[in-house]
């Protein structure tokens, strides 16, 4: 959704989500090449019943300009990954730098006994990043939450 | 340009927009605004003694003038104080701009003395709400808020200004035309595809029900509506929020839907094959359960000018963005190249008049003890119908939806969405400000009543000549009504112990008082009570302590299971 770049602005789409009991898996927000407008990305779930109000809802508030359903449209969606990584002895160290490259990622800083990791991509690749690294050497995650952009002709498949 | 001060402009900016009252309490972040109310004449301030009642008196003026009502309150306390008067305002869609006073901006966030967080704590109960940050950004902010709070659908909307600010000088300058915002353009006209589609139905329709709400009173279009109806010659219902939407003596209007509806509104809306919903939001109140609605299949034309409300809980199937006034008119014109099934519509009144033979609204007068209902309907008697009545929550706020008869829109002003006690009183102020020389009662209980009594003060000083008709049944009587019918008959805390003796309540403030108790004197105290044109009068009714709201359907439950009060 595009909506005026001004203080409160957020915490008017965040208290409507949790005011009408909405989820919100992720949510992202930057200013647009417009300063005077902010884009922001929430990846919610519900039925298209609730899809609707939602939309309708968040419409409603005063500063949002403009929103967009863009689950069906054709879509890139991106999300940027931040992962901790244990990296002991060189055999563990050399395995992670290969995944990290067959994950288009790369290893950012380097400890003695830790990689950390940076991966972008859609939510279903961060996952699977994750899979592959394995639990237990997982020392910590940050993620940004997803942002999303339709394609041109986004509109259908 | 001259430079003025901040709180010059507040007023100015209000003198703009034309306000005539202005409903406050002073505190010390707004007394600049108060030293400058002081210095003009134009804008009337009306000070409350809460500021509850500030804000529902501002809510009364807005609903009986049709003009958004203003307050003002000081930071911290006066601002949360105002917060029930808010937030009952904006469920019932009603245009109100509430300035509150500030700490000064650079002891935002420090727990500064009185300070609250006003739009943080108002965000969900406001259409809008705004912290204003520069002393030129009051005018435009005060402009962009009357506008806000009256477009659309109507809420209110709270404007929070530092108090530094108002010390502060700049140019004034009010725009003159309304402000073009590129977030906020609500559509006016119904979409023209849609209206034939509706129009298509209506047609075809054998047996229409039309459902009338609030959007009828906020659209200003009863009178609209009410010819269309009569060109459709189908059944009418208004919601409690509808009232006076079509007049409520006329052969078509078949009473209140819903909870507290009539049967034969109640039978219609469930068994219509088609349902034109106009400015009405299939509450849950209205509607019951959603699934057991949803059974019955008919067609659903929706009229709404906030998208939001249409299919929220019940899919329709024409929805009609727009103005109810506006969408009307076009139908009317398209009318004559659909017009309804005449037969059919016989068929239909002839099923209605037999729903209508269970007569639910009767009730039985006993000697020596004053029905509830019968107060009401001899308040009709004595103000012709015509009366702006105010009402509290609980039994008494049925009876006098269900009994009035409400002939015109404006007339019945209570707290439907929010259903807050205290509301009468204030409210009841509200419109005696906006009808000076009209007759204004407050319905009410002797619970609510103690809720926002210190307004009796209020009156006294504004010689407000409101009367206020007093249920007294020594219970919280809709409390105790459910309790009797869901919870095993246990008063639990809904007896009124040691009420005051209201007359002298009444007198200690100031006013009249009269102790009404026998059935034979209800009508000739109202008539007592009406004449005194300029006095206040509290007429304690001492009414039927057991007596129930009919028909009800229990909450959850479907239209077609009322229950009725001959059944019990
Ligand atoms: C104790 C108690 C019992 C109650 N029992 C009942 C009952 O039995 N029956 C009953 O009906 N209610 C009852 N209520 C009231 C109920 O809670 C709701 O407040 C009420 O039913 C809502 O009325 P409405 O649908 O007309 O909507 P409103 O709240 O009046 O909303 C108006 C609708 O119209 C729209 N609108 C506004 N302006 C325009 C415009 N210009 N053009 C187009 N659309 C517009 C709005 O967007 C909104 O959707 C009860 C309340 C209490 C406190
Ligand atoms: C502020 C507030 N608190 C509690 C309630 C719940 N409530 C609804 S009706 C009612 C009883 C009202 O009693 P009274 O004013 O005597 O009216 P009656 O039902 O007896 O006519 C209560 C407590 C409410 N609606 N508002
Ligand atoms: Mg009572």
């Amino acid at each position: 959704m595009l909506m005026e770049n001004e203080p409160g602005a957020l915490s008017r789409v965040a208290n409507l989500f949790s005011a009408r009991g909405y989820n919100i898996e992720s949510l992202t927000v930057a200013p647009t090449e417009d300063p005077t407008l902010s884009r922001m990305t929430v990846v919610t779930a519900g039925d298209d019943a609730v899809v609707e109000q939602i939309m309708k809802q968040v419409n409603k508030l005063i500063e949002v300009f403009k929103v967009s359903d863009i689950t069906e449209a054709r879509r890139l969606e991106r999300e940027l990954m931040l992962v901790k990584v244990r990296a002991e002895g060189g055999e563990a160290r050399a395995e992670m730098e290969r995944l990290a490259r067959i994950f288009r990622g790369a290893v950012v800083d380097v400890s003695p006994d830790s990689y950390i990791v940076q991966v972008a991509g859609d939510r279903k690749k961060l996952d699977a990043f994750l899979r592959a690294a394995g639990g237990a050497n997982i020392l910590e995650t940050v993620r940004t939450g997803v942002c999303a952009i339709a394609r041109a002709n986004g509109k259908g498949k | 340009m001259k430079e003025i001060t901040g709180a010059e402009i507040v007023i100015r900016s209000l003198q703009a927009e034309g306000v005539e009252y202005v409903f406050g309490y002073p505190g010390g972040a707004v007394l600049f605004i108060y030293d400058e109310l002081f210095k003009q004449k134009k804008v009337r301030h009306i000070l409350v003694r809460h500021e509850q009642g500030a804000a529902h008196a501002a809510d009364g003026y807005a609903r009986a003038s049709g003009k958004p009502g203003v307050c003002l309150v000081t930071s911290g306390p006066g601002v949360t104080n105002a917060v029930t008067g808010i937030a009952t305002a904006y469920m019932d869609s009603i245009p109100l701009v509430v300035i509150s006073g500030q700490v000064p901006r650079r002891a935002i966030g420090e727990d500064a003395f009185q300070e609250v967080d006003a739009v943080g704590v108002t965000r969900s109960c406001t259409k809008y709400n705004v912290l204003i940050k520069r002393v030129e950004d009051i005018a435009p902010t005060i402009h962009r808020a009357f506008h806000i709070a009256a477009s659309g659908r109507p809420g209110p909307v709270l404007v929070d200004i530092p108090k530094d600010i108002t010390a502060e000088l700049c140019e004034f300058a009010y725009p003159k035309s309304a402000p073009q915002l590129r977030s906020y353009n609500p559509t006016a006209e119904g979409h023209i595809g849609q209206i034939k589609k509706a129009m298509a139905l209506i047609k075809k329709a054998r047996r229409l029900m039309i459902y009338g709400g609030g959007g009828i009173i906020s659209s200003n279009a009863a009178g609209e509506f009410t010819k269309f109806c009569e060109e459709l010659g189908a059944p009418v219902t208004n919601t409690l929020m509808g009232l006076g939407g079509f007049p409520g003596g006329h052969s078509q209007f078949t009473g209140m839907p819903g909870m507290h509806g009539t049967y034969e509104t109640n039978m219609a809306m469930q068994h219509c094959d088609l349902l034109l919903a106009v400015g009405a939001r299939f509450d849950d109140r209205v509607i019951g359960n959603p699934e057991h609605f949803a059974r019955e299949s008919r067609h659903i034309v929706h009229i709404d000018i906030d998208p939001s409300s249409i299919s929220k809980r019940v899919r329709v199937d024409v929805p009609i963005v727009g103005d109810v006034c506006a969408v009307l008119k076009k139908m009317r014109e398209l009318l004559p190249k659909h017009p309804p099934d005449a037969k059919a519509l016989k068929e239909w009144w002839k099923q209605i008049a037999e729903w209508q033979e269970k007569k639910c609204l009767r009730y039985k007068k006993r000697a020596g003890v004053i029905k509830p209902q019968q107060v009401i309907e001899a308040l009709h008697k004595i103000t012709g119908g015509d009366a702006f009545v105010t009402s509290d929550v609980g039994q008494h706020q049925m009876w006098a939806a269900q009994y009035y008869a409400f002939r015109k829109p404006r007339r019945w002003i209570n707290s439907g969405g929010l259903g807050t006690m205290g509301f009468g009183l204030p409210a009841a102020m509200g419109a005696q400000f906006a009808h000076p020389d009209a007759a204004v009662a407050c319905v009410t209980g002797e619970a609510s009543i103690l809720m926002c009594l210190q307004e009796l003060s209020t009156c006294k000083q504004y010689r407000l000549p409101v009367k206020i008709v007093n249920l007294n049944n020594r219970y919280m009587g809709m409390v105790r009504q459910w309790q009797e019918f869901f919870h095993g008959n246990r008063h639990s805390e809904s007896y009124m112990d040691a009420l005051p003796d209201f007359v002298k309540l009444a007198e200690s403030y100031g006013h009249s008082g009269m102790l009404v108790e026998d059935p034979a004197d209800v009508e000739g105290a109202l008539r007592d009570a009406f004449a005194r044109k300029k006095e206040l009068v509290f007429l304690d009714f001492v009414t039927d302590q057991n007596e129930n709201v009919y028909p009800m359907i229990a909450a959850g439950k479907g239209l077609s299971e009322m229950v009725l009060a001959e059944e019990l």
